[in-house]
């Protein structure tokens, strides 16, 4: 079992103006894994998305990508004041690992032998406390910000489908999944322009065209995106993502309404698009099934808070998540 | 390799297209002197507005198209395609006084300080070589000067929310407008005084030794560079990077998630869009025979606004339509609407004629209105507004034809505009797609099937 880290999200915070969406929420998706993110509405599911995908800057908190660290906030100018959630310093010079008890004690120490050697203990623990706070967070006692943009973060390899649907809805799907070979093409707008490099656009057509063909679309290459159901509207979005060629897949709520037989069918697409394109998966889904069907791990988010995080007969078992989630959407659905 | 197929003989066919319409042109222009002298239909003659029309066309049409670039295909609002088109025109005429007449036309600040000109420095605008080279660059430099601007402009106003944008723009044509007029520069822009002598559009007619006509080629000059530019507009947009901008017209958040950068891309449309509208602006100079601030208003804005709504926003066709329909409308077919006019008698044919037509125009164009409503949204209110108008209007026929007035009401000058905002008004309200929608004219003539039902889940 492969257990390289894809996507670490590491007290992530989102506050907009006194309102905490997101609330110190760590999660990790290893490599292959499918992990669903449930909750209640306005439990902040999306705003969790919109925070590793760049679309807001969070007002605290590290996201990690393959390793690397991709996003990194602390709360900052008029947010250091207002800030409610937790671990403000984290992600700043301020932070510190330091033992004042510990090193009063030390210091108190009259015998000079064993001052020596305390002193030495201590210096020793706090190495290993700073080490390990640099293998959590390799930019850890700095006040280094980092906040990419979204296209940044597509081209690093996150794709992502929106909750309600955003296609380029006057253009063709053809088109639809073409511009997300825009950004790897070697071209600039004048060799564009004058078509210098053919063999470029050339390549991105079928790049984008064998992507139509898998994914059995290519009979529709021509429609305009807004035409279409509303089922395989959903489906174009999937494949419009997976044409940026992605290791990370974000799916907002694929299985928003659909019926029990599409929700089974979609099951399996899940699986399928997995294996064949290399993916990991994170999605928000509120369709139980599906959920418990196939994701690994899940991660239940309420008020912005994580309240559990386990397999789905834990997850199933858990009375707080019976009571804030489960509860609610059994009440909901009768 | 089908699309391959289909986009050459696209090419082939619009390059077609080109050829006859430049091959037309000039023989057009030229008719006057072929045809045997006599002979001559009014409107072929040199002077007639025909060809005033044909000019003035070609470079709104290139000023329009570069408007819609950024409108209809990024999705941004800009206002400030008079302001790009000042920059162009000053830096056209600015470079191309000749040295020997820069002391009349800056009499007021004692000559110029830019002591060149750049068709001087290719031989002077008497031999081709200066004029061609001379003229090209220094269009091609005013374009230039629009695009650094609008970079300028559009550092910090493109990261905010694209209403600015149109904010922004209105200003800035504002403010340079001002600058320009401004007489500390005047050694430069030679204040508020025009810029002259600066070659024109006739200096592109060959004449024999004796100064003589033989080719007309003053109307085919604004074609040439005009179709070019749009040439290269639409190559644009079908690129990889006009999808990109189409993609952000349509949806910003997805487009930015589709790994497109959306501050790089904003801002090479808007100093593309700039650029030729500078260019634009050069052709201006060149078709008035001057670089003055004061023609380039914020009106000049509107019209050009004004012609991109009516051919379509998104339609590059339905803009180069719409101009010509627009100015041909301005310059020449509404003209009598800024005249007084008075009949010798009630009986008069003239007069006749006028109501035949008015009643004509009233009653089709009311039908076609409510027919229109009719079928598609049913807006009864808007229905009850034409038939209202209709009525108010035919009733007002109806006592011109009893009383015999001979003098009609309301035409004099100006009024002529008030006819252009009561036309926008019924396009915004009955024709929010413009002539031609966002489809271009090929598509329709070709009758391409496009898909039905993209109204419908709208
Ligand atoms: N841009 C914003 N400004 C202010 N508040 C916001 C913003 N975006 C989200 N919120 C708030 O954050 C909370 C979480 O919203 P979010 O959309 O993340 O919920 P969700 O879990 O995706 O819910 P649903 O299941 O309904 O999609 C909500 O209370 C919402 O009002
Ligand atoms: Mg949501």
């Amino acid at each position: 079992m492969n257990t390289e880290n894809i996507l670490h999200l590491d007290h992530v915070t989102m506050q907009f103006g006194g309102v905490v969406a997101v609330n110190d929420l760590s999660v990790d998706v290893n490599k292959g894994q499918i992990v669903a993110l449930i909750g209640p509405n306005g439990a902040g599911k999306t705003t969790a998305f919109n925070c590793i995908t760049g679309v807001y800057e969070p007002t605290n908190g590290l996201v990690s990508f393959c390793g690397e660290p991709m996003v990194r906030n602390h709360p900052q100018g008029k947010m250091a004041r207002g800030y409610l959630g937790e671990h403000g310093d984290l992600y700043t010079a301020r932070f510190s690992v330091e033992d004042p008890e510990a090193k009063a004690a030390a210091e108190a120490q009259q015998d000079p032998a064993v001052k020596a050697q305390m002193q030495a203990d201590y210096d020793k623990a706090l190495e290993e406390r700073r080490s390990k706070e640099l293998e959590r967070d390799p930019l850890a006692f700095t006040d280094k910000v980092l906040s990419p943009t979204p296209d940044k973060i597509t081209q690093l390899g996150i794709a992502r489908t929106f909750q309600n649907i955003r296609l380029f809805s006057a253009l063709t799907v053809f088109e639809n999944v073409l511009i997300a070979k825009h950004m790897r093409a070697k071209q600039n707008v004048f060799s564009a322009t004058f078509r210098m490099n053919k063999a470029e656009e050339q390549r991105m057509r079928e790049e984008a065209m064998a992507l139509l063909e898998e994914q059995n679309l290519a009979h529709l290459k021509d429609e305009v995106a807004g035409s279409l159901p509303y089922g395989l509207q959903r489906h174009l979005e999937i494949a419009r993502a997976l044409a940026t060629q992605p290791k990370l897949l974000l799916l907002d709520e694929p299985a928003a309404g659909m019926n029990p037989q599409e929700t089974q069918e979609l099951t399996e697409f899940i699986h399928k698009i997995r294996s064949e394109y290399d993916l990991s998966i994170l999605m928000i889904e509120h369709h139980m099934d599906l959920v418990m069907q196939i994701s690994e791990l899940i991660y239940v988010l309420d008020f912005g808070k994580l309240i559990a995080r386990g397999t789905p007969s834990e997850i199933q078992n858990n009375p707080r998540v019976i009571e804030a989630y489960l509860g609610v959407a059994d009440d909901a659905e009768n | 390799m089908i699309q391959d197929q289909k986009s050459k003989k696209g090419a082939v066919t619009g390059l077609l297209f080109i050829a006859i319409v430049l091959l037309l042109v000039v023989l057009l222009e030229n008719l006057s002197a072929i045809l045997p002298a006599g002979s001559v239909p009014a409107v072929l003659m040199p002077t007639s507005q025909l060809f005033t029309v044909l000019k003035k066309g070609a470079v709104y049409s290139l000023v329009a198209v570069s408007m819609n670039l950024l409108n209809g295909f990024t999705g941004l609002f800009s206002l400030g395609q008079a302001g790009f088109m000042l920059l162009g025109a000053y830096t056209y005429a600015i470079l191309t006084v000749p040295v020997s007449a820069k002391d009349t036309v800056y009499y007021l600040y004692g000559g110029s300080a830019v002591n060149f000109s750049l068709p001087d420095l290719f031989g002077g605008v008497d031999t081709p070589a200066g004029l061609i080279l001379g003229v090209l660059l220094a269009i091609l430099l005013g374009g230039c000067v629009a695009a650094l601007f609008a970079y300028l402009i559009g550092l910090p106003v493109l990261r905010l929310k694209s209403d600015y944008l149109a904010i922004a723009t209105l200003g800035f044509a504002e403010i340079i407008r001002a600058i320009f007029q401004w007489q500390p520069l005047g050694p430069v822009t030679n204040g508020a005084n025009m810029i002259t002598q600066i070659p024109t559009f006739n200096n592109f007619n060959i004449t024999d030794a004796n100064g003589t006509v033989i080719l007309r080629l003053s109307t085919f000059f604004p074609f040439l560079i005009a179709i070019i530019c749009i040439v290269v507009i639409v190559m644009l947009i079908n690129s990889s990077y006009g999808r990109a901008f189409k993609a952000i017209r349509e949806d910003e958040i997805a487009a930015e998630a589709m790994g497109i950068n959306l501050a790089k891309h904003k801002m090479l449309s808007f100093c593309i869009s700039s650029f030729f509208a500078g260019v634009g602006g050069a052709l201006f100079a060149m078709f008035v025979n001057n670089a003055q601030a004061k023609v380039y208003t914020s009106t000049m804005t509107y019209e050009i606004l004004l012609i991109v709504v009516i051919g379509g926003i998104g339609s590059i066709s339905g803009s180069c339509l719409a101009t010509f329909l627009y100015v041909a409308c301005a310059e020449w077919w509404l003209r009598f609407l800024d005249s007084a006019t008075t009949f010798a008698s009630p009986t008069a044919p003239n007069r006749i004629a006028f109501m035949v037509i008015f009643a004509v125009v009233v009653i089709g164009g009311s039908a076609l209105l409510i027919h229109r409503e009719r079928r598609g949204s049913n807006q009864v209110w808007k229905q009850t507004l034409v038939g209202l108008v209709a009525i108010l209007l035919l009733g007002w026929l109806a006592w011109f034809a009893a009383t015999g007035e001979l003098t009609l009401p309301l035409l004099r000058t100006g009024f002529r505009m008030v006819a252009f905002s009561i036309i926008i008004m019924v396009v915004v309200l009955f024709f929010r797609q413009g002539m031609l929608g966002d489809k271009e004219f090929s598509d329709i003539l070709f009758a391409r099937r496009r898909n039905a039902g993209k109204e419908a889940t709208k």
